[in-house]
């Protein structure tokens, strides 16, 4: 295959990428979207392996090393539950970043295409840019999946004095790339690149530590941004087109991603990297808010058979899941209680709130699991409205994306945070296993409401108990 | 040892109601005390001795030994003379007390060195509501109210157009918008009537109107919140022209329903005689301040007399006309006043005189009179509007919507301008190339992005993840290029191990992020 047909396949494959993400602004599209991308993604790698720049020696390496792939893949992915979603894709992140950094090394100790003059010092830089992206994104996505799988506690790490320690970071990293750029030869040049990447490998960790468990969706888009830029940096290396173009569709998805995450929680991105709820600064602001406008009155609690009967006799029902629908797996008999009420009548619709969860959609993929169909499913602007005549508003394992306070008391941490506002419909009901606060440690006044009920319990027990009820 | 809760039967003549019902005797139970219930208790509220054992409780044949064994004794009316004699010392008793007008029975009681909680002494504060059985009985008082006046009123409520004519709807006038009003015109308005409602507190006219009715006010500016969320008396003036407008609504109405009460006086009268004699032959009057003396001049408590053409319904006993729905709605305030009482869920009571609620209800502990208690510190009125809260300013990052500002617009162009030209000056051709390739991809990326579906950003993610993979090119070409074959010192091996497991590692990546991301989209449908 000729260099100018290798060229020509790499941009069918980057315009199959783009058409790929295209296809996914409506469900009904998505997947032919996927389709779009494995095609791309086929013909970049065939036009490469028969291509000029690899040759007859590389061929049982490559076969090799794309079987192993595509076996340990194709089984978690096969495996894989979709409430474990989150983690895989933090995984899957730190594969990128790590592939980046290798990539990037054996590049620059690949010394069989002698660069001169400034063609050399972009070569670094462009080298040096990809390894420190690379190893941020590895180090940073590896313990976002030990956070979203629970092997790490989700209480945010905060040491003392970690802006310093990351600004230290940040000196040392662009010191070491002075000394990089100026070393004479690979092996002189090979110690400040160590360096920097034990720092950017630190610092990713410090990063992810640093953050609460309820902005975790923000971290996983913007570790999926970083694998992006991972890859266009390695683009620029390489001096390929087509890895830039991609790296660039997924760089600005997962900033985008980022933004949208940001923007429904009413935070700063700088704010959310900067450290979870709970750092020093915000906590004092949400204790003195406490001590005025501490909710005052009384929980009223609620049994499973009332809620199915409140249920019963409602004609309007919204659900509202959270991340505790997920952990109880619950979304199954979610589906189980929505199905039998819509057969009876009653109009069930779900309102998702863009951080519910632990990714962006996360909650939209378990009803899909669950086959709630997508079109009773809405978003925060499309349903908030329509609280005011919804007969019961259920809440299942959410805290603060329900909180009013975010609304009504200008110190809380949350404030200007959009929420779904429940206790406009007649009658609330929040499932939920005790009376703790959510992630952003602030107490949610929703609970004392006159016209809210609680539901203490394991949301897959209480929702089974509800869907007995109903039943009888 | 654990406590027994004694529930006689009621001995005041007509009385239907009974203490406790069979399901709330399970609750008490669960609160690990043992519950007796004297024989035929329930059994004018359609409760039979059978459905109380079956709950658990012990049936004791009559009320001495009923008495007899109970440390703490459930009552809906205020005990006898007779009765106050059955019981033993150092009984707990709740019941309604009336304690103003009881003072006898209040002596009485305390020379017995019992502990009564007077369930019309419960503050009204929110947290006391499941447990203000007041309001409970004033619901059901209402509602009978309209049902009695529905059963008197020979037209009906609802306006039609029959093949015989057409039925004008009747109109109901209610007076006084407290719970017993509010039930009362949500009943009527339920029924077809065009319903209008009158207080002296302007606040409930959100509340009238959320239920359906019309809100006539008095034009006379007066504040007539009292303490505790009851009205007050109210000024001559203000007097004068309420009944103005009563006058006028009573030539108009077919149906007034009377409910207006002051705390600890006897009823305001509203409705004079002159005001009967304007109404229309046939109309109804149903005076649910009958006991207080009556909110009508020619009310007769107890009584359903006719006077000008009018009924004037003066039933004291509404609440126990509807036995069975008073007595579960009774019991379960008393149930929810002993969870109070009982914290610990060990049948044992705790009366905790620190406890707002439970010091408001405790009329005499332990044979001292303690009441009437301090006042509340907290009003609870319901209606009162909080402070309007000025919408909290949403401080987004950025709003979606609106246009960037001129001059932040002015910058972002600088600064990019600044970042092109730097670029151009420096930078090899080559290098060029690509990066416009670069800057292009990333506003298409920019603009494909944002039509994504909300409900697909997991896919989304999981897509990009696996288009990402891409990087294995990168590792593809190192492997093994055509023009090293004997280059000076090239690492060949160790390049090769490197980006063999970079392969290994974007396979993974790209052969499951696609099946998972097929497996995730293949979910969702319609």
């Amino acid at each position: 295959m000729t260099a100018t047909l290798t060229s020509v396949s790499y941009l069918a494959a980057a315009i199959l990428f783009i058409l790929s993400l295209n296809a996914l602004s409506h469900p009904a599209t998505a997947r032919r979207g996927n389709a779009y991308g494995m095609a791309g993604m086929t013909i970049a790698v065939l036009a490469t392996v028969f291509g000029p720049r690899v040759t007859l020696a590389a061929m049982p390496w490559i076969v090799g090393a794309l079987l192993v792939g595509a076996v340990i893949g194709l089984v978690a992915a096969r495996r894989v539950q979709m409430t474990q979603m989150p983690e895989l894709v933090a995984l899957m992140h730190s594969l990128v970043g790590l592939a980046a950094m290798l990539v990037g090394f054996a590049s620059y100790i690949d010394t069989g295409m002698p660069l001169t003059g400034a063609e050399k010092a972009i070569h670094e830089v462009e080298i040096y840019i990809g390894i420190l992206i690379g190893a941020v994104t590895f180090s940073g996505s590896l313990v976002a999946f030990g956070k979203l799988s629970g092997r790490i506690g989700g209480k945010p790490l905060l040491l003392p004095g970690r802006h310093w320690i990351n600004l230290a970071g940040l000196l040392v990293v662009i010191w070491q790339g002075y000394v990089f750029l100026n070393a004479p030869s690979v092996s002189a040049g090979m110690l400040p690149l160590a360096i920097m990447t034990g720092v950017a490998l630190l610092f990713g960790i410090h990063m992810v530590m640093a953050i609460g468990g309820a902005d975790m969706p923000v971290v996983v888009s913007m570790l999926n941004s970083y694998s992006g830029w991972a890859a266009a940096a390695t683009g620029f290396m390489l001096g390929n087109d087509l890895l830039i173009v991609t790296g660039a569709l997924v760089g600005s998805s997962g900033a985008i991603l980022s933004y949208i995450m940001c923007r429904a929680m009413n935070r700063h991105f700088f704010h959310v990297i900067a450290g979870g709820f709970g750092s020093d600064d915000t906590q004092k602001v949400g204790a003195g808010a406490m001590g005025e406008g501490a909710p005052a009155g009384e929980v009223t609690a609620i049994s499973a058979a009332e809620t199915a009967d409140l249920l019963r006799d409602a004609r309007k029902v919204i659900i509202v899941p959270g991340y505790g629908m997920a952990v109880a797996q619950a979304q199954h008999t979610v589906y189980e209680i929505t199905k039998l009420l819509r057969d009876k009548g009653v109009n069930v619709r779900f309102a998702i709130h863009p951080v519910a969860g632990r990714m962006p959609g996360h909650m939209n993929v378990l009803l899909a699991e669950a086959k709630v169909p997508y079109d009773i499913v809405f978003e925060l602007d499309e349903i908030n409205e329509d609280f005011a005549n919804t007969d019961v508003a259920m809440v299942i394992g959410a805290n603060d994306i329900v909180n009013p306070a975010a609304l009504e008391d200008p110190n809380s941490p949350i404030a200007g945070m959009p929420v779904l506002e429940v206790w406009n419909a007649k009658t609330s009901i929040v499932m939920k296993r005790s009376m703790a606060s959510g992630y952003a440690g602030v107490e949610n006044p929703l609970f004392y409401k006159e016209n809210n009920h609680m539901l203490f319990g394991d949301a897959k027990k209480m929702l089974d108990e509800v869907l007995g009820a109903l039943k009888d | 040892m654990a406590l027994t809760i004694g529930i006689p039967r009621e001995t005041f003549a007509g009385e239907k109601r009974v203490a406790t019902v069979p399901d709330v005797v399970q609750k008490l139970l669960k609160l690990g005390f043992a519950v007796s219930v004297e024989s035929g208790a329930g059994a004018d509220a359609n409760f039979g001795d059978d459905s109380y054992r079956a709950a658990g409780a012990e049936i004791a044949a009559d009320a001495a030994s009923l008495w007899a064994r109970s440390d703490i004794v459930f009552k809906v009316r205020a005990p006898s003379e007779t009765e106050v004699g059955l019981m033993k010392p150092d009984t707990t008793l709740v019941s309604f007390i009336w304690p103003a007008q009881n003072s006898e029975l209040m002596k009485l009681l305390a020379a017995k060195q019992a502990t009564v909680l007077a369930m019309d002494s419960v503050p009204r504060l929110s947290r006391a509501q499941k447990m203000d059985a007041l309001s409970s009985m004033a619901n059901i008082a209402g509602y009978r109210a309209v049902v009695e006046a529905a059963h008197h009123f020979g037209r009906f409520f609802t306006g039609q157009i029959t093949a015989a004519g057409k039925v004008p709807p009747a109109k109901v006038f209610v007076i006084g918008a407290g719970v017993a009003g509010l039930a009362a015109l949500g009943a009527a308005v339920g029924l077809g009537a065009i319903v209008r409602a009158n207080d002296t507190r302007p606040e409930v006219a959100d509340q009238v109107k959320s239920m359906g009715a019309e809100f006539v006010g008095v034009d006379y500016v007066e504040e007539g919140e009292g303490v505790g969320g009851y009205a007050r008396t109210m000024s001559a003036g203000f007097l004068k022209a309420q009944k103005e407008a009563f006058a006028k609504q009573a030539k108009d109405v077919d149906i007034i329903i009377t409910t207006a009460l002051i705390p600890g006086k006897p009823a305001p009268r509203l409705i004079t005689t002159e005001m009967v004699q304007s109404m229309r032959p046939g109309s109804v009057i149903v005076d649910l301040a009958a006991e207080q003396g009556g909110n009508c001049e020619l009310t007769e408590p107890g009584q359903v007399v006719v006077r000008h053409g009018v009924t004037i319904i003066g039933y004291t006993d509404l609440p126990s006309r509807l036995a069975k729905q008073s007595s579960t709605l009774y019991a379960t305030n008393l149930l929810r006043l002993t969870e109070e009482l009982c914290k610990t869920k060990d049948g044992r009571i705790n009366v905790n005189m620190d406890d707002d609620v439970i010091r408001g209800a405790t009329v005499i502990k332990q044979g001292e009179v303690t009441w009437p208690p301090p006042p509340p510190k907290l009003s609870a009125a319901p209606a009162k509007p909080k402070q309007a809260k000025p919408p909290v300013e949403r401080k987004l990052v950025h709003t979606a919507g609106g246009p960037m500002s001129n001059t932040v617009l002015a910058t972002l162009f600088g600064m990019g301008a600044l970042l092109f030209w730097a670029v151009g000056a420096y930078a090899p051709p080559a290098f060029l190339s690509h990066f416009t390739v670069f800057v292009l991809a990333c506003f298409i990326g920019y603009m494909v992005i944002w039509n994504v579906a909300a409900t697909l950003h997991t896919p989304l993610m999981s897509v990009t993840n696996a288009i990402s993979s891409i990087v294995a090119i990168g590792a593809l070409v190192q492997l093994a290029p055509p023009d090293m074959a004997a280059d000076s010192g090239r690492p060949g091996g160790l390049i090769l191990g490197l980006a063999v497991v970079a392969l290994v590692l974007t396979a993974i990546n790209m052969f499951g992020g696609f099946a998972v991301t097929r497996r995730m989209l293949a979910m969702f449908r319609k």
